[in-house]
């Protein structure tokens, strides 16, 4: 929190006696023998630009990650003026009761759908970086649920999973009985709620991917079929390890993606019938009952998670930077 | 698939891709349907009448009337979609403009000047990046209640604003690409460096800006976190919590809210048919940075 802010002030003053000196400057005409480079509003210009950005990233991160860790030490409602440092009471209440951890087994249903997105993302991209038939066609059907609102997606699958709707009818066609309430118990519902993620966001893993692919040079892939490599060996050799930096950064994203699920299964269920997410539950201490302190502990201990996950990505792909543009 | 004794080398190949090519097709027309069915039936029940969906003839039925728009005035009217449409289209509108302007001018500064505390200063950008946006809200949500500012459209402009580090990479990356000669060049005629960056580097960076503004837009014409925290009031519904909002009045009420989804999705759909290549590349820029 203090260091963040010391770093504010250098902004302020500076741009003011900046905006002086410049418009001094303007009027008195810099020597023409001396360059720009060595100018001393040279050095004090870029603050300028940068005093509003700065201002707002502070504001809005900085500010409220220093909050956050200070609030998860009281036991501060959110509302009233007084709070009382409590230490590491709310860490101990998060790590004692069971049920307050027990969302995190939650993300493992999402864990593991993201292994199937992955999975299903790649093949389809390495599908269409062949020259295919309507190859654009199937590309934007499968990318556009990523653009799709989520309130409207948590409304098709509503209808989707309700008795005699979308699912079941389809269902009935094959000849299989409905009647089962996938939302209904809390193993069926977070499967639904986890498939219905991938439906989301398979789309934008797939356009990665294929964006990544198709930068692989055309010779590589001759020279393959030179060598006579089959299509699997073309993948397993050639493709595979071309976009690995990217097939790490999906593996990263999908990770830090289903710890902080959140809209779909509010929208869905609201968090009933066991499908309460960490991020769902961390906004009903917060704003249903009001408890700031117990919820900052809860968003301190993801974003440490996070920022480990993050860690570990780096130290396992050193230097491999992801490059698509 | 499974090919027996294949008399050549070339015969093998030959066939093989076409069994593949069969298997292709078969699997994408599979997750085409996967991806359409649950749209199109959407689409269907929201031109079905209240005693179509009663009669319980299913949800792949074809409705009676394609042209029964009722349910569509419901959701419109009913739904309060207009005001909906008013306060997203205020929030894009800022928002946007606010991202631009923030995300060039930082890129400008860092890329185009050497000043002390550069290194710290882009390490600011760089870690908040790694800060995701869902665990701050809690306490997020004091400071703009500090500024007096919650159940106002300005808090999730500010947010969209203020948070938006994606953006300022996309315009990075970008002006990298300008040649610093024709910063030079305007130098020498006498240009400062606000001159500078409004006549030239803001002109050069209009691809990066179609990006970030194509990026930005459908992501905030998405969001339905922000404005359903920090915009309670039922008049300052965006797009998203007005639809949210269905879930309650409506009940049961499918057709209506199957109506209200699809006028939801449909500017989505027309933005991607007339924008895909843009779309494709700015979503890909934005999500490796």
């Amino acid at each position: 929190m203090t260091h963040t802010t010391h770093t504010a002030p250098p902004p302020g003053p500076p741009a003011k006696t900046d905006g002086i000196r410049r418009r001094a400057g303007r009027r008195n005409h810099v020597p023409p023998h001396r360059s720009w480079r060595q100018h001393p509003l040279r050095r004090l210009t870029p603050w300028l630009f940068l005093l509003v950005p700065l201002a707002l990233l502070i504001t809005f991160t900085y500010v409220p990650v220093g909050n956050m860790i200070y609030y998860s030490f009281t036991d501060w409602d959110g509302v009233s003026p007084d709070r009382s440092f409590v230490g590491g009471d709310n860490y101990r209440e998060l790590v004692t009761r069971p049920e307050l951890f027990r969302v995190f087994a939650v993300s493992l249903y999402y864990l593991a759908a993201s292994a199937v997105q992955i999975a299903a993302a790649l093949y389809f991209a390495t599908l269409l970086s062949f020259d295919l038939r309507l190859r654009n066609l199937f590309k934007g059907i499968l990318f556009f649920p990523y653009l799709i609102n989520g309130v409207a997606i948590g409304f098709v699958f509503l209808y989707f999973f309700q008795d005699g709707g979308t699912l079941d009818s389809v269902l009935s066609l094959f000849g299989a009985g409905g009647g089962h309430a996938w939302l209904g118990d809390p193993r069926s519902a977070n499967t639904s709620l986890a498939g219905v993620s991938v439906w989301r966001f398979t789309g934008l893993n797939f356009v990665l991917f294929l964006g990544a692919i198709q930068s692989i040079p055309g010779e590589q892939y001759e020279a393959a079929e030179l060598d006579g490599a089959s299509r699997w060996q073309q993948f397993r050799h050639l493709i595979v390890p071309g976009i690995r930096p990217v097939i790490g950064l999906s593996v990263i994203l999908a990770i830090s993606g289903s710890l902080s699920v959140f809209e779909i299964p509010y929208i869905m269920t609201g968090g009933a019938t066991g499908t309460q997410t960490f991020v769902i539950q961390t906004v009903k201490l917060a704003f249903q009952f009001n408890k700031t302190g117990l919820a900052s502990a809860c968003a301190v201990v993801l974003l440490l998670i996070i920022l480990a996950v993050t860690w570990i990505q780096r130290r396992l792909l050193p230097d491999e930077k992801v490059d698509l543009v | 698939m499974t090919l027996t004794a294949p008399a050549s080398r070339t015969a093998t190949r030959r066939s093989r891709v076409t069994a593949g090519t069969v298997l292709a097709y078969v699997s994408l027309v599979a997750a085409s349907l996967v991806v359409l069915v649950p749209l199109l039936v959407i689409l269907l029940t929201s031109l079905k009448t209240s005693r179509e969906m009663a009669d319980g003839s299913g949800a792949l039925t074809l409705p009676h009337d394609w042209l029964n728009l009722s349910n569509y005035a419901t959701a419109f009217t009913d739904g309060h979609m207009l005001t909906a449409l008013g306060n997203t289209a205020f929030i894009l509108l800022f928002s946007i403009t606010g991202t631009v302007l923030i995300g060039s001018m930082t890129a400008y500064a860092i890329d185009r000047f050497e000043f002390r505390l550069k290194k710290p200063v882009m390490a600011l950008f760089l870690v908040a990046t790694l800060v995701p946006g869902v665990t701050t809200q809690v306490a997020t949500f004091q400071v703009v209640n500090s500024f007096g500012l919650i159940d106002t459209r300005w808090a999730p402009i500010l947010l969209y604003m203020g948070t938006d580090i994606v953006s300022i990479y996309i315009f990075l990356q970008f002006i990298r690409g300008i040649p610093t000669s024709l910063d030079e060049a305007a130098r020498l005629d006498g240009a400062n460096s606000f001159t500078i960056y409004r006549r030239i580097i803001l002109p050069m960076l209009k691809p990066a800006i179609a990006t970030v503004v194509i990026i930005k837009g459908i992501t905030t014409y998405n969001d339905f976190y922000i404005p359903f925290l920090y915009m309670p009031s039922e008049d300052l519904g965006t797009i998203s919590t007005a639809l949210f909002r269905f879930k309650g009045p409506f009940g049961a009420h499918w057709e209506d809210i199957s109506a209200g989804a699809v006028l939801v999705i449909l500017p989505t759909l027309i933005v991607f048919l007339f924008l895909q290549r843009y779309i494709y590349n700015g979503f890909a820029q934005g999500a490796t940075k």
